[in-house]
């Protein structure tokens, strides 16, 4: 218990001492520059202590459950034998991944809907849009792509095809969907589709792409591990920019559809 | 029960995080086959991800809202622009230099760029390109912040500095040494924090509420990808040049 709580008590230093340059960045210009004293003192302390409660619980949390299960389960998925790689056969065949896919779409899918941040822009968006964007249906429109996201970026990691290809065509599609998006979702599309890379999706991610770039032969886990993540925050855009598309176009149709 | 104010949030977190568990859980037993290890831990574990799950998402509309809203109403009735941008950056740079994912990935990467023998294999000269690359990325974040509460003020669209560097990306690559291409995209993925976020979404819808003319909605957002792009950007151009 004494250890137990030793250890919280060291967390609890390091993410202090992280937040540390933007206290004083907010102190510092509120007393600095701003020159008023904030009007409900008590109430932001609070909050502060909450926040920094919250995340140490929350990687605590993460640290005790879900990581040592979720990188097991990635390198488990990845070992040569659970993939059926024969080492002398050094053809890859990339369906014989089919669950590596499967299990970076559903990890995908499931970090994005627990992921703070992602929370924080879907609250602000639903409370300045009076109610007009979902929080949950935008949340849903990120994870699933997320999903898709991770589960292309683990077969890029199989293939082999280069990382740059997939990121500038991706940028290409988001681009043009932007110049056909309502305008009022662009910004919200673009933040809530970037935040999805935080507390909860990187060491996951990390892990898999990592062990995937292990397993496989002709990967360099030091090269072909990293990018996973690029595409973790770019298929959540293009997501988004669909639902808002599609919401549109369904209103649309059914407001000329009355007389 | 469930309406009740104490219960409620905690029922919400709950339903947040019932898709990773069902996600954890299936694949353990049906397709890995293998007996959960350590179940107490396990249940102990997902408890303290609930709680603090909850206490964030309280604390966050007790002070990192509200904090980020009444500075950038504070800063837009002051008038002063340079004290607004200095802040912007200020900001965005506090935000990503202490950032314990970065300081992972940079040392990442300076044992890269040493097996590569782009620089010495000293731990000296390892630090300190880990050092530098840590403050090339923060740099980038405060410059995005910098140039998007700039974009508001003017009343620029949301798209076209996201598009500028997305140009920039995409022009810069090809000719980037392929051993920084993958930590510069993931440096730019990994450079905003669980504090952060809000905090900057705050300021920038705080701010387009408070200017005449901006719509807090299509003006507000846009920071915050912005600022996964720079790092990308100036990594890359660290890259080219050392």
């Amino acid at each position: 218990m004494i250890e137990w709580l030793s250890e919280f008590g060291l967390k609890l230093l390091e993410t202090c001492r992280d937040f540390l340059p933007i206290a004083a960045t907010l102190i510092g210009f509120q007393v600095l520059v701003i020159r008023r004293p904030l009007s409900n003192p008590k109430k932001t302390l609070l909050g502060f202590i909450l926040v920094l409660l919250g995340i140490v619980f929350f990687l605590e949390g993460l640290d005790m459950a879900l990581f040592p299960l979720g990188k097991l389960m990635a390198s488990q998925l990845t070992t040569p034998k659970f993939l059926g790689i024969n080492e002398t056969n050094q053809i890859i065949v990339w369906q014989a991944y089919f669950w590596v896919y499967v299990f970076a779409a559903s990890i995908g899918f499931a970090t994005a809907l627990a992921e703070p941040s992602l929370l924080a822009v879907a609250i602000k968006a639903e409370q300045i849009s009076g109610g007009t964007i979902d929080a949950w249906g935008l949340r849903i429109a990120v994870a699933i792509g997320l999903g898709f996201g991770l589960a292309l970026g683990a077969f890029r990691i199989v293939s082999g095809a280069e990382l740059y290809l997939f990121i500038v065509a991706g940028y290409l599609i988001a681009t043009i969907q932007t110049l056909f998006a309502p305008k009022s979702i662009v910004g919200i599309a673009f933040d809530s589709g970037t935040v999805t890379t935080t507390m909860v999706t990187v060491p996951l991610v990390t892990a898999l792409g990592t062990g995937l770039a292990q397993a496989i032969p002709g990967r360099n886990p030091l090269l072909d591990g990293f990018g996973m993540l690029a595409f973790a925050s770019l298929f959540p855009i293009i997501a988004v920019l669909s639902y808002a598309q599609i919401a549109h176009i369904l209103s649309r149709r059914s407001l000329s559809s009355k007389p | 029960m469930l309406k009740n104010p104490l219960i409620k949030p905690f029922l919400s977190s709950f339903l947040d995080l019932a898709p990773i568990l069902a996600v954890v859980l299936i694949f353990q037993v049906f397709i890995i086959q293998q007996p959960v290890p350590d179940i107490a831990r396990l249940i102990a574990g997902t408890l303290f991800v609930i709680l603090g799950l909850t206490l964030f998402i309280q604390g966050l509309q007790l002070s990192l809202f509200p904090l980020g809203e009444s500075m950038a109403y504070d800063f837009a009735r002051k008038g002063s622009l340079f004290w607004l941008l200095a802040f912007a950056f200020c900001l965005g740079f506090g935000a990503a230099i202490a950032e314990p994912a970065i300081i992972a990935l940079a040392k990442k990467a300076a044992n890269i760029a040493s097996a590569a023998n782009i620089i010495e294999q000293t731990n000296t000269a390892k630090s300190n390109y880990a050092l530098e690359l840590r403050i090339t990325i923060a740099f980038a974040v405060g410059v995005a912040i910098l140039i998007g509460v700039l974009r508001i003020i003017r009343g620029w669209p949301a798209y076209y500095p996201i598009f500028c560097a997305y140009a920039c990306i995409a022009l810069m690559t090809p000719f980037a040494p392929a051993n920084i291409i993958g930590i510069a995209y993931d440096s730019g993925c990994i450079a905003t924090s669980t504090i952060t976020v809000p905090l900057v979404t705050a300021l920038g819808v705080g701010l387009a509420t408070a200017i005449k003319g901006r719509n807090p909605i299509t003006d507000g957002f846009g920071l915050v990808v912005f600022a996964s792009l720079t790092p990308i950007i100036f990594v890359m151009a660290y890259g080219m040049f050392v």
